[in-house]
């Protein structure tokens, strides 16, 4: 019998990777994707904190490659960094079911850009299923899999912030298809992507997408919900509910196998209604692969590309309603935690006229007042680089002043790189980055990282020491120092290497307010254990 | 019951806005409803707005409440009252700390299951059974103090 139960759809989907006999789940954290692996792994599952997105992704493909179901989880922008392998997996496929995760963003939650990821399943040639709710997070990720084993291709799985987040009843069902034994078989020609063999791959990729978009014409990826014939509304995630609440009357097609498009059932739907409206969230992408398609749709004006969407929208979209959205009144703002050790870093950033190259974590939270620190923020990584480009721009003076910020997990993320650039392509005025270790991955609720000495389930592991990986790649100075106990201290080190022309590491160390207990509380279970 | 009934929880982060709308999706789940809770849970900072929404029925689709149509506000912090009042609909209950004897909880931080209590009147589910689910979300040591201030605001 079939369990009911209320769970958010990253619950659905760690439930259903859990009963799909998911071998390993990888990833790295971002808000809103950062539950599932937690919840798999609760479950009993085998998961792993990736050091970046691109590292995860390739060791699910080693894991697809022996024929075991694999699960990749990142938000939106984690994407951009697996896109490497992403687009080359694509040629491959893989024996084993190979399942993506991209939670998005629209109205940036939590996010520098609400990029529309639907774009990647189109540019890579990777099917992409999109559920609506928690009970489709279960269903389809168990689909996912056979989906990506028959075909032997990835599967993307776009998720949104509402759809991860929002919690609603389920059936957990357990009738997912039982995960094939691992099996290594040498296959050169689909694995090794030299040139002969990709021109050829490409060639195979292409009718697979043809045999996937027909299986999608009758498939069990598109559900109709009957209306009048005076609406029709053709709907992809979330917007199929705001769509039914906003216009109950309407005939509706939702479409779950986004990419590639069932455009037979589209057709064929669009016939039967007076106007055919197309409701999704984000870039027009669905709206324009039916007109491409010469299929005549309605679609949402400009101003509703922007943020998330709610029934209100949608029945303002329906209406060509292009009134200003009324403008409420603006909540108060998340900052920096009292106590938190980053306060003291940026009160001597501040006080020091400091040029401040940001990244991506809760630090970037001093771009607020009181501290109002931070001067850039584009990726994760960023900051050590595009502070390393200023270096090289400006004059000496300015050039000096120019800081690098960024934590622990955002150094180990794509840090390195920078810190590499900075031995090979040192500035005339030399360089400081400040390493802000609070010794947990923060912002997105306290996950481990290779730095920490735990794993994901917060189980001794062994621990990468940024100190020595910072040393071993060639910079002049490494300090370690607490500037919440020594502001002092901390001040002098950063005045004195400003002034020089060396390349200086400050690692600024001192343990997440928030993370202390729970800290403590692992390492008392681990010295139990022994 | 066709229509279906919208509550939101608004406040600051830390406050235990989450926690009394998980408590009372539990237990409209459990008592049969389908249920949809939805909140945007982003940067796990302390201190900002937090605001999270339960809708319940026969039938629930979009897991947001349509602005203007919440029955139920419940706000737990008096500088959060205006910047929410435009999600209650015309003729909704706005319970907030104004409403309540704020000053004779024991515990402070009981003050979201102080309002939760408020809010209870509201329904038709027996005292026991909410206090049974306010247990299972709260660590035992919390309970009487938890259970005084719901049965204040119930009062």
């Amino acid at each position: 019998m079939a369990e009911k139960m209320l769970v958010s759809g990253n619950e659905a989907v760690a439930l259903a990777a859990f009963d799909c006999g998911v071998l390993r789940g990888t990833g790295y954290p971002g808000t809103p994707s950062s539950e599932i692996l937690d919840e798999f792994s609760k479950l009993g599952g085998t998961a792993e904190w990736a050091p970046n997105e691109k590292v995860a992704l390739e060791v699910a493909i080693g894991v697809a490659f022996a024929r075991g179901r694999s699960l990749v989880t990142m938000k939106h922008v984690g994407l951009n960094v697996a896109a490497d392998p992403l687009f080359t997996i694509a040629y491959c496929g893989t024996p084993g079911g190979l399942v993506i995760i991209s939670a998005d963003d629209p109205g940036m939650a939590s996010s520098q850009n609400e990029q529309d990821n639907r774009r990647y399943a189109i540019a890579a040639g990777i099917p992409m299923l999109e559920p609506a709710d928690s009970q489709q997070c279960y269903d389809f990720l168990c689909r996912a899999f056979t989906l990506s084993e028959q075909y032997r291709c990835p599967v993307l799985f776009r998720l949104t912030t509402r759809v991860c987040h929002s919690q609603c009843v389920i059936e957990r069902r357990r009738n997912a298809a039982p995960a094939p034994a691992v099996k290594y078989e040498k296959d050169v020609k689909a694995n090794v992507m030299i040139p002969a063999f990709a021109r050829i791959a490409h060639h195979k990729l292409r009718a697979k997408l043809a045999d996937i978009a027909a299986m999608n014409d009758s498939g069990d990826l598109v559900f109709e919900t009957a209306g009048n014939t005076d609406l029709g509304i053709i709907a992809t995630g979330i917007s199929a509910m705001h769509a039914r609440e906003a216009a109950p009357e309407a005939s509706l097609l939702q479409i779950g196998l986004t990419y590639p498009l069932p455009m037979g059932r589209i057709r064929a739907f669009a016939a039967k209604v007076k106007r055919c409206f197309v409701i999704e969230e984000g870039d027009p992408v669905l709206a324009d692969a039916c007109r491409a398609a010469g299929i005549a749709v309605e679609s949402k004006d400009e101003m509703f590309r922007f943020g998330e969407l709610n029934v209100g929208r949608v029945r303002r979209m329906l209406n060509h309603d292009l009134s200003p959205e009324p403008v409420r009144p603006a909540g108060k703002p998340p900052q920096l935690c009292v106590g938190c050790p980053h306060r003291r870093t940026y009160e001597v950033l501040r006080d020091n006229q400091c040029i401040v190259a940001g990244d991506i974590g809760c630090y970037t939270l001093g771009v607020l007042p009181p501290f109002e620190a931070v001067d850039t923020c584009v990726c994760m990584g960023a900051s050590i680089t595009t502070g390393l480009g200023l270096r090289h721009a400006l004059p000496e003076a300015e050039a000096r002043r120019v800081v690098s910020v960024i934590g622990d997990s955002t150094f180990l993320h794509t840090g390195i790189n920078g810190i590499v650039e900075m031995v090979y392509n040192r500035p005339a005025t030399g360089h400081v980055v400040i390493i802000l270790d609070n010794s947990i991955t923060a912002m997105t609720g306290m996950q481990e990282n290779p730095s920490t000495g735990r794993k994901l389930d917060h189980t001794p592991a062994p621990k990468v020491v940024i100190e020595d990986v910072v040393k071993a790649i060639g910079v002049d100075h490494v300090d370690i120092c607490d500037p919440t106990l020594d502001r002092e201290g901390f001040e002098t080190i950063l005045k004195q290497r400003l002034a020089s022309n060396d390349l200086s590491v400050i690692i600024a160390r001192r343990c997440c307010l928030i993370a202390a207990a729970k800290v403590r509380s692992y390492e008392t279970a681990a010295k139990e254990e022994k | 019951m066709e229509k279906v009934i919208n509550v939101t929880a608004a406040g600051l982060g830390g406050q235990g806005v989450l926690k009394i709308t998980d408590i009372l999706a539990e237990m409209l789940f459990e008592a049969g409803y389908d249920v949809k809770k939805s909140e945007v849970h982003g940067m796990s900072q302390r201190g900002g707005s937090v605001s999270s929404e339960v809708r319940f029925g026969k039938q629930v689709f979009s897991p947001m409440v349509p602005e203007g149509e919440s029955d139920y506000l419940v706000v737990l912090d008096e500088t959060q009252v205006e910047v929410n009042r435009y999600k209650l609909r015309d003729g909704g209950v706005l319970i907030a700390p104004a409403d309540v004897p704020v000053d004779q909880l024991a515990n402070k931080k009981a003050l979201n299951i102080l309002l939760l209590g408020a809010l209870s009147r509201h329904f038709d589910f027996p005292e026991e059974q909410w206090l049974a689910h306010i247990h299972r979300h709260l660590p035992a040591k919390l309970h009487a103090d938890n259970d005084a201030a719901f049965r204040l605001g119930r009062a």
